[in-house]
């Protein structure tokens, strides 16, 4: 009744990927996988979006989380920004359409946008913290987990958030848990407009395809897919009326890409500073061959004996 | 304070204070946090170093104790400083000191440099270059530490940009590896100029190592009366 | 639905939810389906998404709904009958009708009675001192063959068409932005897109809610678009309709099951004090057909109703004693609903009080006097999964609830019931689909079923009359209680019971030697209702839920056969599992559809072919027996005669709390035919004092008073706020965030500020219009952040023919203050 996605069979299943088929792994290398998965995506609809929040509530739910009742801060945003808890948010946003001058009520939900190329994970120091399976899941292994928030530089979406409860870094896993049984992420279950869907990443472009399609009939002539290339493209992809400004939707960046300082940091500069440190010391150990020991000499000591019997 | 005990080396007749007594302990504060900051540093800065965080007890622990050590050498840090800035003023001879700094580097070359006083221009250097990074690595580290400025978001609002965090990071970093590759340089020159460690281990060096390195200072040292002379058998 | 029965003939969404895939264009006005009804809406996206239907929303506020609307129209509220008659004088200006449809399947020939008027602002009949018409002039001329004379070439001056069109021709386009605020080329524009539907091949779906059931003339607000929905021939076709979306999840239900102080199951009336025996009864509702050859189904109206009464008291109610028509209550009011039930508390004259299902406390408006009311009652006994406000109406919680606990002698009983997930049984949905559900968990600790507190209060009551004796004690004494575990009734049981069984064997009406049903068995539907007390029903309209081949309710097939959205076989739908009401009217007066794409019954030149069940004798052959089988004319009507107190067509009033006078009839405040009680005429605020117009709303976040108690979404939606646009925040001195003092004369609330670009000043008849949005969904029970609710400020008055409280247009004025007052 819903294309692309059934409701999918819910007999219990083995899960259908595993640390066998991770591509990138933080802070260490993985052996190439025996096997290719197909690249999953969830497509984000924006333009269907009501901002219920059931996403929210289903992840919530689905991670056993909870969010402090927090306070009303003069918009409907709640809670306010993503936090360890809340993987997921709904950002609000009143824009007035230059050319129409209509007012648009931009809802989007943010969340991870479990990027082809991590941010995340390329700053991680801890091994195994981040990885990323070859269908294109970016996942956090808590056990891993060190807590240093290099994650939150790394990502260009300012995503991971870290718990004060147990100080490692959270964010959104596309529900991997779920995905490696059959099953789409919580939040595509929950929304009730079908705003989220969820599929291969084919699929969900060609999905989105259609979208745009309708919206532009609609006279959004800027309608589009949002997978950003500068970031390798994304598993988590939006259908934006208004794809030309991407910046409107509640500062989504409009060509995100990993920060080149993130780059040099944990990219050339992680081995040119071993580099130069190794450097050093065998600086110190050549000179050392080379120059022996600075020693006091006999000479030096009965120098200093007639300096100070002169002065006496 | 000078030395009360006794001369421990016959051959030497000649012990001059170098470091009281506080000194001696500010610095190795100093360097026993330095060094576990740059094993914690350098875990989270290489993935191959990450096993050095096994001796913090784990990632966790290496994590949150980093930026703790940091504050503690920050503030041992300016204990040195407020020592030790006096004496690390440049002066003429640093200039004279490194136009010859090859004859500086060689064992024997001392001979060819202009008397120095307390420090020579080297050491200033590591002095000056150590104060400047441990500030820049002080305030790039609290930008980039995560509890830290949660904690000053909450107490005075300050708040950084992520891309100011990844400035930080970066800064951080170079810093990093700039203040290790002096330290290196420190602890070299200490054990490549024998006698050197007995400053900050026992608190006195030899007449004749002030005689061979520092002499201005040996000559103020005796002329002040602040050396210790002993009657040995030779 | 007051409303749509008068027009249609039955009270209830014409359509289904899954029809709505159907449609070219949705018009969301009266309500906020995104907001309050997330999961019915994805039935708009759906069309949307594979029709390329469009979707309007008008709205005093750019809603949730509005974000995704292909185009937003302004409006203030309580102004919506002018909007929708302007529509209607659009369509009838610019001939956007579906003539073929208006002629043959509504009353627009029939002759109306040359008494009958309209003039400042009321029509014939009115008496000011009881704020009620003498409705005698509001019908049809009739002819001396005892049927309505018409004039099929609508020429007549007295032909309702005429009536009609010159009733609504003062409400142009000027008059409607002069009225509402909209402004003229966006109200046009809305003109021009539905006006698109008169053509055969397009359709229009209208839905609405609680935007404009909760006014003063809520009725009347639904009738405006039935109206213009029948003149766009979008009632019993595919993605037409007028889709009333319930606030509940079975409050449907609760209408069809007769939940209202006047009403016993499935739409029967109670009688009044003057009908005192059943002949009498019966007299006043032979409902005989108004044209030749029509169903007027209504006809069956005695064997609905003694079936009814065999199920209440099954071998007591016999022929002789008239079915126990003595034992049912007799109405010496129009009605004891909620408003006048808590005036009764309020002067002393009702002292206990069952509180099942209702939050009354935070639900009912002006909350000062339902504190009152409450206060004064003897014993309140609350029946509800959840601590409501109401059970702990006499506990003070500071600001939120600023009462004198010592000076309330009322006995509060409070008795845990389980809530619909615990247990099993029914839910009817704003789409008349019974679905069964089953316990999902455990009621925790002393919950009971409510059936399991109602029969032991009932068994209990019992033996009190059956020691005690008492006046009329037989209506408890015989009450027909048939359970195999008295004391706890199945939903199964009771569901059975609501669909009706042979009492005795029952003869083949085509062959009287031959048994059709034996004794026992369960009906198949309520065609088998018979009058001689051989069947007994507990409510004719769910005859077929639940039937010898089993629980019809729990079928969960998902099998829809050429995708119409008609799911036929998943659960059952009243009446007699028909899907979309009225199907027959899918096709011409020669029985063939008018859009073929879009086809749903048909004559197939022997019966009524199609994929739904038709809503006509399946041999009544078009062109004689016409769709709207349960009006006596056969059509739905645009004149709806005595149908509602109002008048026979909707006309504008303002609310009782407006910021302008009626423009139309400036001496009228509100409706003029709605109940006011005295103490409550005093309580009206004015637009001197408070200046600014609210509404009230729910938000998607959460669930009336319910999800407050739930973790989750009590951190979705954690405070009480008041919504307010740019240009007021600015006027005021409202930062957003700040807090703000929001009163009326009735009372006043402390709420956080929401500015918005959402809400914009609008110009009604020259002048201003600030409004302020209050949602409702706080108290000082659960796990939200305490707070308080429009009720608070609401007025005490209701629709003039259900008495659904007025919340949704009413007057406050707005200050800015520093911060919680202690």
């Amino acid at each position: 009744m819903f294309p692309p996605i059934p409701n999918p069979d819910v007999s219990v299943q083995k899960p259908q990927f595993g640390p066998q088929d991770l591509v990138r792994r933080s802070a260490s290398t993985v052996p190439p996988p025996t096997r290719q998965l197909t690249p999953v995506a969830k497509l984000i609809d924006v333009s269907k979006c009501i901002g219920c929040k059931a996403c929210q509530a289903a992840c919530l739910v689905w991670n056993d989380l909870r969010e402090e009742v927090g306070e009303n801060r003069g918009t409907y945003d709640n809670p306010e920004d993503l936090t360890p808890d809340s993987l997921t948010v709904m950002r609000f946003t009143e824009w007035i359409n230059p050319g129409t001058d209509t007012l648009e009520w931009l809802i989007r939900k943010d969340g991870c946008m479990h990027c082809a190329e991590p941010g995340c994970l390329i700053a991680c120091p801890a091994p195994g913290a981040i990885v990323q399976y070859s269908n294109g899941i970016v996942d956090f292994i808590h056990e891993n987990c060190i807590g240093c928030g290099y994650c939150i530089k790394g990502c260009p979406f300012n995503i991971p958030r870290i718990s004060r409860v147990d100080n490692t870094a959270y964010k959104c896993t596309l529900c991997s848990d779920r995905v490696a049984v059959g099953q789409g992420p919580a939040c595509q279950k929950a929304c009730p407009t079908q705003a989220i869907v969820f599929g291969t990443k084919d699929e969900m472009k060609a999905w989105a395809d259609d979208r745009i399609k309708d919206l532009k009939s609609r006279g959004f002539d800027h309608a589009g897919l949002y997978d950003p290339p500068g970031v390798g493209g994304t598993h988590v992809m939006y259908v934006l009326h208004h794809a030309d400004k991407p910046h409107i939707y509640a500062s989504l960046p409009d060509n995100p890409r990993i920060s080149p300082l993130v780059k040099a940091w944990k990219g050339a500069g992680k081995y040119a500073g071993m580099g130069i440190i190794a450097l050093s010391v065998v600086a110190g150990a050549l000179h050392y061959l080379v120059q022996g020991p600075n020693r006091v000499t006999k000479k030096d000591e009965e120098e200093a004996e007639r300096l100070a019997e002169e002065k006496t | 304070m000078t030395d009360q005990t006794a001369d421990p080396t016959p051959e030497v007749h000649v012990r001059v204070p170098r470091y009281s007594g506080a000194a001696r302990i500010n610095h190795w504060i100093v360097a026993i946090s330095f060094s576990l900051l740059a094993l914690s540093g350098l875990a989270l800065f290489h993935p191959s170093l990450f096993g050095l965080t096994a001796l913090f007890g784990g990632g966790q622990t290496a994590r949150w104790i980093h930026p703790w050590l940091g504050i503690v050498l920050a503030f041992a840090f300016c204990g040195l400083f407020l020592r030790f800035a006096s004496q690390n003023l440049p002066e003429h001879t640093d200039i004279v000191w490194l136009s010859r700094i090859r004859h500086a580097l060689s064992a024997g070359g001392e001979e060819y440099l202009p008397e120095v006083g307390k420090y020579n221009a080297g050491q200033k250097f590591v002095f000056w270059s150590q104060s400047f990074l441990i500030l820049i690595l002080l305030v790039s580290g609290v930008c980039i530490w995560d509890r830290g400025l949660a904690y000053l978001e909450a107490t005075i609002g300050f708040r950084i940009s992520i891309e100011v965090m990844r400035w930080a990071a970066i800064v951080h970093a170079t810093a990093a590896v700039t203040t290790i590759v002096v330290f290196i340089i420190h602890v070299y020159s200490a054990f490549w100029v024998r006698g050197t460690i007995d400053a900050m281990t026992r608190g006195s060096v030899t007449g004749g190592w002030g005689w061979r390195h520092h002499r201005r200072w040996l000559r103020r040292k005796v002329h002040e009366g602040d050396v210790k002379r002993s009657r040995g058998n030779d | 639905m007051a409303s749509l029965a008068p027009t249609f003939g039955r009270g209830a969404m014409t359509n289904s939810w899954t029809d709505i895939k159907n449609t070219d264009l949705v018009v969301i006005m009266g309500g906020n389906a995104a907001e309050a009804h997330p999961c019915g809406f994805k039935w708009v996206t759906e069309a949307k998404h594979y029709r390329g239907a469009k979707l309007i929303v008008v709205d005093p506020r750019f809603t949730r709904s509005a974000s995704v609307a292909d185009f937003y129209c302004p409006i203030r509220q309580g102004t919506d009958i002018a909007y929708l008659l302007g529509l209607i004088n659009y369509c009838i200006q610019n001939d956007k009708v579906q003539w073929d449809y208006v002629k043959s399947f509504t009353n627009a020939g029939l002759l109306v009675d040359e008494r009958f008027g309209y003039s400042d602002g009321l029509f014939t009949g009115y008496d000011e001192e009881k704020r009620d018409y003498d409705r005698t002039s509001w019908d049809y001329q009739m002819g001396p063959d005892g049927f309505a004379l018409v004039d099929d070439t609508l020429q007549n001056p007295r032909c309702v068409w005429n009536l009609l069109k010159q009733h609504v021709s003062i409400y142009t386009p000027e008059m409607v932005e002069r009225i509402c605020g909209s402004p003229r080329d966006k109200f046009l524009k809305v003109c021009e897109m539905v006006a698109e539907c008169a053509s055969k091949t397009k359709t229009m779906t209208s839905m609405y809610a609680l935007g404009w059931t909760q006014h003063s003339k809520g009725s009347q607000n639904i009738r405006a678009m039935a109206m213009l929905q029948l003149i766009l021939g979008n009632i019993g076709v595919r993605g037409g309709g007028m889709n009333a979306l319930r606030g509940h999840s079975n409050i449907q239900g609760l209408t069809d099951i007769g939940l209202m102080s006047n009403l016993i199951p499935g739409y029967l009336n109670i009688p009044t004090e003057r009908e005192t025996n059943l002949d009498q009864y019966m007299s006043a509702r032979g409902f005989k057909p108004l044209r030749p050859g029509q169903t007027s189904y209504w006809q069956n109206y005695k064997k609905f109703f003694v079936s009814f009464q065999k199920a209440m008291w099954g071998d007591a109610a016999t022929a002789e004693n008239s079915f126990a028509y003595d034992w049912l209550p007799k109405l010496d009011v129009p009605s004891y609903d909620i408003l006048r039930a808590f005036e009764l508390m309020h002067m002393g004259q009702m002292n206990g009080y069952f509180c099942q299902g209702f939050n009354a406390l935070l639900s009912f408006p002006n909350r000062r006097k339902i504190t009152s009311a409450l206060s004064r009652l003897k014993f309140l006994v609350v029946m509800d999964p959840l601590q409501t406000e109401t059970a702990r109406f006499w506990e003070n919680h500071g600001e939120f609830n600023d009462v004198n606990t010592s000076s309330i002698q009322t006995e509060v009983f409070e008795l845990p019931t389980t809530c619909f997930a615990e247990d099993e049984g029914s839910l009817t949905n704003s789409g008349r689909w019974l679905q069964w559900h089953w316990p999902g968990g455990t009621p925790p600790g002393e919950a009971k079923t409510d059936n399991w507190i109602m029969a032991q209060l009932y068994l209990r009551l019992k033996a009190l009359y059956e020691k005690e004796g008492g006046p009329v004690a037989d209506p408890i004494l015989k009450l027909d209680w048939r359970y195999k575990d008295p004391g706890h009734p199945t939903a199964e049981e009771l569901a059975k019971e609501l669909n009706g069984h042979a009492v005795t064997d029952l003869a083949d009406p085509v062959d009287a030697g031959k048994v059709q049903i034996q004794r026992g068995k369960q009906l198949p539907g309520f065609a088998a209702l018979r009058d001689d007390g051989s069947t007994a029903c507990g409510c004719w309209i769910y005859s077929g839920c639940f039937t010898e081949a089993g629980n019809q309710m729990a079928r969960r097939d998902t099998r829809d056969p050429d995708e119409t959205g008609a799911y036929g076989g998943w659960a059952w739908s009243w009446p007699a599992n028909r899907r979309i009401l009225y199907n027959r009217a899918s096709a011409d007066l020669e029985g063939r559809p008018w859009d073929e794409t879009r086809k749903l019954m048909w004559w197939d030149g022997s019966k009524w072919a199609g994929y739904d069940i038709p809503d006509i004798a399946p041999n009544a052959r078009p062109g004689e027996v016409m769709p709207f089988i349960m009006n006596a004319e056969g059509t739905a009507r645009l004149f709806s005669l005595r149908g509602l107190r109002e008048g026979p067509f909707p006309a504008h009033y303002e609310p009782f709390e407006s910021p302008i006078v009626n423009v139309l009839a400036p001496r009228i405040r509100g409706n003029p035919a709605a109940r006011v009680f005295k103490s409550d005429a005093a309580q009206f605020g004015d637009a001197e004092k408070f200046p600014y117009a609210a509404t009230s709303y729910r938000l998607t976040e959460h669930f009336h008073f319910w999800t407050k108690h739930v973790q989750i979404n009590a951190s979705l939606q954690p405070e009480f706020f008041v919504e307010i646009g740019e240009e007021l925040a600015q006027e005021k001195g409202i930062k957003p965030g700040g807090w703000v003092r929001v009163s009326s004369v009735r009372g006043s609330i402390r709420a956080k500020a929401v500015v918005t670009k959402r809400i914009r000043k609008l110009i009604c008849d020259g002048k201003p219009v600030h409004i302020v949005g209050i949602p409702l969904h706080w108290g000082f029970m659960g796990e939200a952040k305490e707070g308080f609710g429009p009720n608070s400020l609401t007025p005490f008055v209701g629709d003039a023919n259900i008495e659904t409280p007025e919340y949704k247009a009413f007057l406050v004025n707005i200050e800015p203050i520093t911060g919680p007052v202690a």
